[in-house]
């Protein structure tokens, strides 16, 4: 469905403002164990849909915020294309998950570490500012440095710098084929086997640790992966793409554990003290996800504490997810008024500062 | 505008307080090097220079500075092609070239933590002997500074597979305009709360000063392999660039030049390029060996198809070094031809490049300046090299409105007028063009959340409304694109 719905939506942000509302940002609800923003009124992307321009051989994508992000993924693999990113739709299998919401949230699967996060591809954007004002940042093209680099800026933001509504992507050939292989490795000696990894030129593109072994994915042509596999040995796995994906929409069973689920992000090789089947480990080490009850002082100074950083994912009620680091957080307030100057978009989704 | 002598009494009197006696410049004829960067038809002396060797000392300088309101302009090694390091006669130019010290080599998380004012091409050699490199390599990467490289968001030959500076820097140390520093990011894949990193890149000097930056390393493909193809014809040669990426393979590098180019490089690097050629391209594959062989293979097939009536596979790694160091001497195997040259940097959706390159043929001659095209053709991001000699009258003034031109084709094809050199001071009009006024707008309100009073960097990069203004009365055709007849996308 094809829906160019930029007039109306400006024309409620406008009204908004004039009436000294609030709007809460809707895309496709599929992020429901994050904090829903605390507005007076709605501002409704989903029907705001549709590619907009797809050009296989240019590597972009266009398309209006509301379309689902199955629809592009469904017509950029007809293409032999993909978003590079893999970023997760959270959509427990309804196809919930919109462009917009997805650019938003700003999470990358778990191709990250080889083929550049969800931001990196983002080539431009047209937003509905504070102010109600359409303004275009970016382009199509890949090398632009016209300008702050407003586009990437929206990545993760939550929508508390302005209502997306297009979207330009960088899109990558599909690799012909994939596998995965899987090695026993304890937890305590996987960063140096993912490291080893690392410098024997394989075609990866993906690498993590789970349940006392360490997965890898190689990309690329039958004869390439197939001399790749010949090199580093391994147990193959029967259904890589299924496992991959049960990893990254968190429907793996690792996933079904109680406990409050966090996320860290740390340098890839840092040691963390966590009892191994509360853990499973992405993005060469990049990405940790841990579940436990311990509070959230405890797991940010464990974090913090080997240079990285951590929030709650998702808990029992709906969690706010990523806020700014304290001593960012004044600059972090300048810039949401420098595009929202009254705050009228999704108060209260990135802590209660912002 | 420059210094009243009280205030310029007052700032040297502090800065001496916190700065050694070499790293204060102060003489017309020492800060005469600093007067200007790679866009050297612009030229204004600075107040003051500070060299400071510290980021402790870079922090006394802002302060310093910003209690009197006195403007900064930061400098690397003003290699920059776009005027971003060009002084302030009112302020100070804060030189960061002796911050020049790598801090850390961490192998174990792929991450070098480095000064700003390290020069990029020295990163690599160091961390080579480690099985590590720093992907993004502009041409002018023997001295061009990671500071700059950040500032500018730079490019290389090889971003069209491993991206730009923003691509692979991971955290950065910044000196905001009161003096604060500000850590972001770290040696994690993404950072907490807004991507102040992806700001950051790009932003030319406006909205902090970098004293540290932590660039990701890569380990170093185990082969690499480039293949050079000769055209008869600059649109044949387009059109290929096209037809690669279509058949969903992304090369390391792809790279183009034209006939003038060749020649020059030829006379000045002897790599054994054909001469009569009217272009080549240059197409880098890295790797695993087996998938560069395959792909190398398939890119033959594709440039014979296309029409290239020679290919060439570097014959060894020596010969692959050398045909590198052409492309990459391009711009000074040039600066041999001409007095000078005047460098463009649009970038166009890569199925415009050969109506794109026949239309600048066309204008250059309308306008009698030769125009040499070498570029980074993966990505659609032209250079077009405007020949001219400075002291012939009313010649650099016919260069900027050619150059002006070639930018509006850029835009009008759907592409950008600047892909990797910046805006700085030159193409402050091109902002005007490319941007609505609520858009410039935004920028600016960017700015003031970083720097309230305008005095980093002022004048550059975002232009004011006032300015588009008077810019617009400039233009004859006020409004409108130069070549109505193309289809806008
Ligand atoms: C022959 C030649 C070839 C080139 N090839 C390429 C190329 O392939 N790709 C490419 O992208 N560019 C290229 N350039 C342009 C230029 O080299 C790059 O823009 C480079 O990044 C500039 O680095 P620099 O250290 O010289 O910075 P400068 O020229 O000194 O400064 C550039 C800008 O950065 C700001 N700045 C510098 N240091 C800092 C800092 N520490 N903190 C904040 N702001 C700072 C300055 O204010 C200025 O606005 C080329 C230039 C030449 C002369």
């Amino acid at each position: 469905m094809s829906n160019d719905l930029s007039h109306a939506l400006q024309a409620q942000v406008k009204e908004a403002l004039a009436n000294k509302q609030t709007l809460a940002i809707i895309g496709g609800q599929s992020k429901k164990f994050l904090q829903t923003p605390v507005a007076t009124s709605t501002l409704e992307l989903v029907n705001h849909s549709g590619v907009i321009d797809y050009q296989p051989s240019e590597l972009f994508i266009t398309a209006r915020a509301g379309t689902p992000l199955s629809e592009i993924e469904h017509l950029l693999a007809e293409h032999q294309q993909l978003l590079a990113s893999e970023s997760p739709h959270f959509s427990r299998g309804e196809n919930l998950a919109t462009l917009g919401g997805t650019i938003a949230c700003g999470y990358s699967g778990s191709r990250r570490p080889f083929s550049g996060s969800l931001r990196d591809h983002v080539l431009g954007v047209r937003i509905l500012n504070g102010e109600g004002e359409l303004l275009t940042f970016g382009g199509q093209v890949m090398k632009n440095v016209a300008g702050f680099d407003v586009s990437r800026l929206m990545v993760g933001a939550r929508g508390t710098l302005g209502a997306l509504l297009e979207i330009t992507l960088r899109v990558m050939p599909k690799p012909e084929a994939e596998i995965t292989l899987r090695f026993e490795c304890s937890l305590r000696h996987s960063a140096q086997c993912m490291v080893d990894f690392m410098h024997q030129s394989l075609p990866l593109s993906a690498m993590a640790w789970l349940e006392g072994a360490v997965f890898i994915r190689l990309q690329g042509t039958e004869r390439v992966i197939q001399n790749a596999k010949q090199k580093v040995g391994g147990e193959l796995m029967t259904n890589s793409p299924h496992f991959w994906q049960s990893l990254g929409e968190q429907t793996h069973p690792f996933f079904h554990a109680q406990s409050p689920l966090w996320r860290l992000s740390m340098p890839p090789s840092s040691h963390l003290e966590i009892p191994e089947q509360a853990l499973f480990v992405d993005w060469c080490g990049g990405l940790r996800w841990w579940h436990t009850d311990k509070s959230e002082d405890e797991v940010k100074k464990m974090a913090a504490k080997q240079g990285g950083y951590a929030y709650l994912f998702r808990d029992a009620v709906p969690v706010s997810g990523d806020v700014p680091p304290a001593h960012l957080l004044a600059l972090h307030q300048r810039l949401k008024k420098s595009f929202d100057p009254q705050c009228i978009f999704n108060p209260g989704v990135m802590g209660d500062s912002v | 505008m420059s210094l009243s002598n009280i205030t310029r009494g007052l700032l040297i009197a502090q800065l001496k307080k916190v700065l050694s006696k070499e790293s204060l410049l102060q003489e017309p004829e020492t800060m005469r090097p600093y007067e200007c960067d790679g866009l050297s038809a612009y030229r204004q002396l600075p107040g003051v220079v500070c060299l400071p060797e510290t980021v402790e000392q870079v922090q006394a300088v802002m302060r310093i500075c910003y209690a009197l309101k006195v403007p900064i302009v930061p400098r690397g090694a003003g290699t920059g092609l776009s005027g971003g390091a060009l002084p302030d006669s009112a302020g100070v130019l804060l030189v960061l070239t002796k911050l020049n010290h790598i801090l850390e080599i961490d192998t174990q998380n792929f991450c070098a933590r480095i000064e700003p004012g390290v020069r990029n091409l020295a990163l690599s050699d160091v961390t080579r002997p480690l099985g590590l490199y720093y992907a993004p390599d502009p041409s002018s990467q023997m001295a061009c500074t990671i500071g700059g490289n950040v500032a500018e968001n730079s490019g290389g030959v090889h971003c069209l597979k491993y991206g730009l500076t923003v691509h692979n820097v991971l955290g950065l140390k910044i000196i905001t305009v009161e003096g604060e520093l500000l850590e972001i990011g770290g040696k994690t894949l993404d950072s907490s709360g807004y991507d102040l990193l992806a700001l950051l890149c790009g932003s030319e000097g406006l909205l902090g000063v970098v004293v540290e930056v932590t660039v990701r390393l890569l380990p170093c493909p185990e082969y690499a392999q480039v293949l050079l193809a000769v055209f008869d014809d600059v649109a044949k040669a387009g059109s290929t660039v096209s037809h690669i990426i279509a058949a969903g393979i992304i090369p390391a590098g792809l790279e183009m030049m034209d006939k003038l180019v060749i020649q020059a490089v030829e006379d000045f690097t002897h790599a054994g390029f054909p001469k009569h050629a009217h272009a080549i391209l240059l197409c880098e594959m890295d790797g695993a060996k087996t998938e560069v062989i395959e792909q190398i293979s398939r890119v033959q097939d594709i440039m014979l198809q296309s029409g290239a009536f020679e290919l060439r596979v570097a014959k060894d790694e020596a010969e692959r070094a050398l045909f590198w160091k052409s492309r990459k001497s391009a711009f000074t195997a040039l600066g041999r031809l001409s007095p000078d040259y005047y460098c463009m940097d649009g970038t166009i959706p890569r199925r415009s490049l050969a109506t794109v390159l026949t239309r600048i043929a066309a204008l250059s001659e309308a306008f009698n300046l030769p125009v040499a095209n070498v570029f980074h053709a993966g990505d659609g991001n032209l250079h077009p090299l405007i020949l001219y000699d400075a002291n012939r009258e009313g010649d650099l003034k016919q260069t900027e409105r050619l150059g002006s031109q070639i930018l509006e084709l850029c835009v009008s094809v759907g592409g950008t007028i600047t892909g990797e050199h910046g805006v700085g001071i030159e193409k402050l009009g091109g902002m005007c063009m490319q941007f609505t006024s609520s858009e410039l707008t935004q920028f600016l309100a960017v700015k003031t959340a970083f720097d309230e009073q305008g005095l980093l960097n002022p004048g550059k990069a975002i232009p004011t409304l006032h300015r588009c203004a008077e810019f617009g009365a400039m233009h004859v055709h006020q409004g409108q694109l130069t070549f109505p007849e193309l289809e806008r996308y």
